[in-house]
């Protein structure tokens, strides 16, 4: 199984809350959007990932977990 | 082996134009001349319903890829609904934003028949029972002769799928695929975020198919013509004609057809040639490069040489800047234009945009006290890939491209010297703000 996250801009409001729980893969940018640091997340951090996830506000942060890339058209 | 075999053999030079054959200068074909000129479509046999796939396996053979800016293989688009979850819904993408291209206007308003035919075929194609055709509510000029196309067509019994005209909002990002669907749907002409995209689920929770205008009119002449015909023009691996839309410092701005690879100087010179010593050329639009002029001269025009050299072809956009103008100045202009077009949804496009538009202006018209091109970098960085949309992608892609090209510029502009390109009038084409469409419902 692979991990990927990503963040919805449409949704994110600039909480910020996802930063602080999952400081070792997102940032914050000047104004306070994330900046994933990369989208696969390591098998250690599966747990701290699920956590920031359901604790966003707008639930802007997605957790996908899937072993098949989408196409893109 | 007699002689006319051997003759017969012989690849035969493509006959160009192919969708601007027989075009009027100043009015639309009406339905009896466009099917003199290139007969019935082949729509409607018996049995197609049943195999609806026929012309998708055409189109792909064709290698025919789509003309609004992306260059996506069109078969590939099709096939993916043909094989979708429920009945496929086609709309055609004909709300060109981009201010300096203008070959969908051109075939909407001169030749809509081509453009109908396209959307029948794509329509009976994939099976759809429900087709679209999105354009400017703004331009009732255009929405005037569709309705006129259609009521004939009506009459001729010609669309199987019955066509309906969207009139959709003129904002810049409203005719991303995903937005013209949203609004189709009741909501607001702003893209979506992906997944799912149209293709999974567009209009009506239905795969949709979204081409662009001139996209279906090749389809229209494939559909007649075969894969093989079309092949005969262009590159292997850039099949087919395209249409270009020239200006700036050329003699005969306007819509050219031409086939794909042929090099940007040679579109040049089909516009009339170079007025005045050229600077920069930018190719592709506002998502576009601004490439050396003596580099792009010999620069094919296909997507993947373009982007070898770090480009894009988007929808055939060329302008010609001449050498006494400043490319700085234009391009903070246009990001302004960017900035202003942004559809508000996503903070990095909402704050990076209008913070990277004032960064470039004051670079371009007060000097950056050598400061300013560390920032002007920083915010491309900072917009690049992070919207629900491909649009702060553009502006950083145009951005990045001026800061290359005009490197020389840069450097004295930020070090507060005096430019002289500024006491020349502005020459990217924007919307006048009177005519502007600022609403996206
Ligand atoms: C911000 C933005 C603006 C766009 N504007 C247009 C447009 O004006 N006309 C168009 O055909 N495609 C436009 N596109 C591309 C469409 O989303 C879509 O890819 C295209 O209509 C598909 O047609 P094609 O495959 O035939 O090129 C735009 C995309 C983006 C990201
Ligand atoms: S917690 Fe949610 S809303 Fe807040 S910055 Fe992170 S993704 Fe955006
Ligand atoms: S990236 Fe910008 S233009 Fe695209 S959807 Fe987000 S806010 Fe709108």
């Amino acid at each position: 199984m692979r991990y990927r996250l990503r963040v919805n801009p449409i949704t994110c409001e600039a909480h910020g809350m996802c930063a602080e729980l999952l400081g070792e893969i997102i940032d914050l940018d000047p104004w306070g959007y994330p900046i994933l640091g990369s989208d696969a997340v390591p098998p250690d951090l599966v747990g701290h990932a699920e956590r920031a996830v359901v604790s966003c506000p707008t639930l802007a942060l997605i957790l996908d977990r899937s072993s098949h890339a989408r196409a893109r058209a | 082996m007699t002689l006319t075999t051997t003759t017969r053999n012989l690849p035969a030079a493509p006959r160009l134009p192919r969708l601007l054959a027989g075009v009027p200068r100043d009015r639309a074909a009406g339905l009896t001349e466009h099917l003199a000129l290139h007969g019935r479509p082949p729509l409607g046999e018996p049995g197609d319903r049943d195999r609806p796939d026929r012309l998708v396996d055409r189109i792909e053979r064709s290698g025919l890829t789509g003309r609004g800016g992306a260059g996506f293989p069109t078969g590939r688009k099709l096939r993916s609904v043909l094989d979708g979850r429920g009945t496929p819904v086609v709309v055609a993408n004909g709300a060109e934003g981009e201010p300096g291209s203008a070959k969908d206007h051109l075939l909407l308003s001169r030749v809509p028949h081509l453009v109908l035919d396209g959307i029948s075929l794509a329509a009976c194609a994939v099976g759809a029972d429900e087709a679209y055709l999105a354009v400017h509510r703004t331009d009732t000029a255009v929405l005037a002769v569709l309705g006129q196309a259609l009521a004939e067509r009506r009459q001729a019994g010609l669309d199987p799928v019955p066509i309906r005209l969207a009139g959709i909002p003129g904002r810049y990002v409203s005719s991303e695929q995903s937005a013209i669907v949203q609004y189709l749907n009741k909501g607001p002409a702003m893209p979506t975020f992906a997944p799912p995209r149209p293709h999974e689920r567009g209009v009506h929770g239905r795969p949709t198919v979204v081409n662009n205008v001139e996209t279906l009119c090749h389809l229209a002449l494939i559909a007649r013509h075969g894969d093989v015909w079309f092949r005969q023009a262009g590159t292997p691996g850039a099949p087919g004609t395209t249409l270009v839309t020239v200006s700036g410092a050329v003699g005969r701005p306007g819509v050219y057809e031409i086939e794909m690879g042929a090099p940007v100087g040679h579109v040049v010179t089909l516009a009339g040639g170079l007025v005045e010593r050229a600077g920069a050329i930018l190719v592709g639009g506002y998502f576009g490069t601004w490439i050396p002029a003596d580099t792009a001269w010999f620069t094919p025009l296909t997507h993947a040489d373009l982007r070898a050299i770090g480009g894009a072809m988007g929808a055939g956009i060329i302008i010609v800047l001449p050498e006494s103008s400043c490319g700085l100045a234009e391009t903070a202009r246009v990001v302004r234009y960017l900035a202003e077009e942004t559809a508000g949804q996503c903070g990095p496009c909402v704050r990076g945009l209008p913070e990277l538009s004032n960064e470039l202006v004051t670079l371009a018209y007060s000097g950056g006290r050598g400061r300013t091109l560390a920032r002007v970098e920083q915010l491309v960085e900072l917009v690049e890939g992070r919207g629900a949309c491909k649009h702060p992608d553009g502006a950083a892609n145009l951005v990045r491209s001026a800061l290359k090209t005009f490197a020389q510029d840069v450097y004295w502009h930020d070090d507060d010297r005096p430019c002289t390109g500024l006491e020349r009038p502005p020459l990217l084409p924007l919307p006048d703000d009177q005519a502007r469409d600022w609403e996206f419902r």
